[in-house]
């Protein structure tokens, strides 16, 4: 039964998934707590429009992708801080936006193609050697900015007026975590489409802070479910011959109900 | 008597968000050891002279120096330990320790890239045992009572072991015996430590009782001195046509 192990498209699936997996977990406890879960919904939409463009030109969909999506939540933050509106209304503004935009490029390229609606709904088994390498670089990129930034992100995050007064600068930390989020969200296009994209971020980190106290505890834990619900997806997957990005997102929906589970067991204890 | 450090001085002063200017050419000094009573009606400007104080506001006109700094060059943040008002600060969904919350504090004196290391922990553990709160280390703060939570504040506006002290409306969330115990405390701080106080506050019955000065902002300043002074002022029975000046004299007499 481990025989699937062996294959190489299965291990770049679980490397690759395991690292996109962990990054979502970390910032997603982040956006989270900043109430601004669905911005991963928003950005996702516009990779599709952003993939839509690089099909259109020919260009690598990652290379078009990342500098659009990091221009799309800069306008998020703006919109936000400017035009004085409210996070979810940005974001849905710039969501319907992208998705609109992967419509019409779409449409003009002669109709949905194969390609494109491969980043509707993912597949990390159909991950290359290049997006391996592509992913791992980034991840790693990601994780070194969060640990530098650390302090910064969990100050400004608890109680951003405060963070101000100790010489944060808390435009900067939105900023980072912006671009971070943006980074992390065209990875994850590949694992579980753009439709799903949010949960990858919303699910590990709602389910660690319904189970733990202490903010590293939660990050902890939220990684290791996140990291746990790619590899039983993807064996998942594999074995019933399900589509892998849903099959990862549903693990993650189900430790989230157990979590749910033991707390209201707790309560009644 | 030696002469006393300015800690703030106050040039000319004014402030807004955009629309008009909420503070107007306030002038003011404020000693080492002072501790000042920031009173006022709503709307008057405390909490945004605060905020310029603390570099959260921009000023539109005036200077203002901070430990003799302008504050446009201004980076030692860890002089000042900042207790915001309760109600508009803080996520209360956020997991972090109280033991985590406190450690905040200490960022003010770091540079990037900012770490805390196990050093910066025994002063997190000091603090905790100096307010008497180290049985709620492991506690979140939605686990924590009002009282117990502006305590948790307060460690972390001291944590850093700043020479001034900015408190707005400490008070608001606590019941009256947790607000005496908690007006006690700043008071041996200001009074043991020399640490310099100013808060903001409607209760003007109590503040009599612990601050040195009075400062009144009603958009311009319109008295800043000793309370004696404030007492004995006509200026200011004319202004509160007495009935306030009374409330704040009973109690400081």
């Amino acid at each position: 039964m481990l025989a699937f192990l062996n294959l190489s498209f299965v291990q770049r699936a679980f490397v690759a998934g395991s690292f996109i997996a962990a990054l979502c977990a970390v910032l997603g406890l982040f956006l989270v707590l900043r109430r601004m879960s669905m911005i991963g919904d928003g950005l996702s939409h516009v990779s599709f429009g952003a993939i839509a463009l690089g099909l259109l030109f020919g260009v690598y969909p990652y290379y078009a992708a990342v500098p659009i999506v990091i221009l799309a939540s800069f306008m998020i933050l703006a919109i936000t801080e400017k035009a004085k509106l409210f996070g979810d209304a940005a974001i849905g503004i710039v969501s319907a936006v992208g998705i609109s935009m992967g419509v019409v490029l779409a449409s003009i390229s002669g109709g949905f193609n194969v390609d494109l609606m491969s980043y509707l709904f993912g597949n990390i088994l159909t991950i290359s050697r290049m997006e391996l390498i592509i992913s791992i670089a980034l991840s790693i990129l990601v994780f070194v900015v969060v640990f530098i930034f650390y302090y910064d992100l969990f100050s400004s995050t608890f109680d951003p007026e405060y963070a101000n007064t100790t010489g944060i600068s808390t435009d900067l930390v939105n900023r980072i975590l912006a671009v971070l989020t943006s980074i992390v969200v065209v990875l994850s296009v590949k694992m579980v489409g753009v439709m799903l994209v949010s949960a990858l971020l919303i699910l590990p980190a709602v389910t660690s802070l319904t189970l733990v106290k202490g903010f590293r505890s939660a990050m902890i834990v939220s990684v290791a479910l996140a990291v746990a619900s790619v590899v039983l997806g993807i064996t998942a997957s594999y074995f019933l011959d399900l589509p892998s990005g849903a099959t990862i997102v549903l693990f993650n929906a189900a430790f989230f109900g157990l979590a749910i589970l033991e707390k209201g067991l707790t309560y009644k204890k | 008597m030696a002469t006393e450090e300015t800690i703030i001085k106050v040039d000319n002063l004014s402030a807004g968000y955009g629309q008009g200017e909420v503070i107007k050419n306030v002038a003011f000094s404020i000693l080492q050891g002072d501790y000042v009573g920031l009173a006022g009606p709503n709307g008057a400007g405390k909490s945004t002279l605060v905020k310029v104080l603390l570099g959260l506001v921009p000023p539109s006109t005036g200077t203002i120096s901070l430990f003799g700094t302008p504050i446009s060059k201004f980076k030692d943040w860890g002089l000042i330990g900042y207790l915001p008002q309760k109600t508009n600060t803080f996520n209360p969904l956020f997991p972090a320790s109280v033991r985590e919350v406190i450690s905040l504090g200490l960022l003010s004196k770091k540079s990037f890239p900012k770490s805390l290391d196990r050093s910066d922990m025994n002063l997190v553990d000091e603090i905790m045992a100096r307010l008497g709160i180290t049985d709620l280390a492991g506690n979140t703060m939605s686990e924590l009572s009002g009282g117990q939570q502006q305590k948790v504040f307060l460690a972390r506006a001291l944590v850093a072991k700043p020479r001034l002290l900015v408190l707005d409306e400490p008070s608001t969330a606590l019941d009256p015996q947790s607000r005496a115990s908690f007006y006690d405390m700043v008071k041996s701080l200001n009074d043991n430590e020399r640490i310099t106080v100013i808060m903001i506050t409607h209760d003007t019955g109590n503040i009599g009782e612990h601050a040195l000065k009075l400062m009144y902002m009603d958009v311009e300043l319109v008295f800043f001195g000793t309370f004696d002074e404030f007492c004995r002022s006509d200026r200011m029975n004319e202004y509160f046509g007495g009935y306030y000046q009374h409330i704040i004299c009973h109690r400081h007499r």
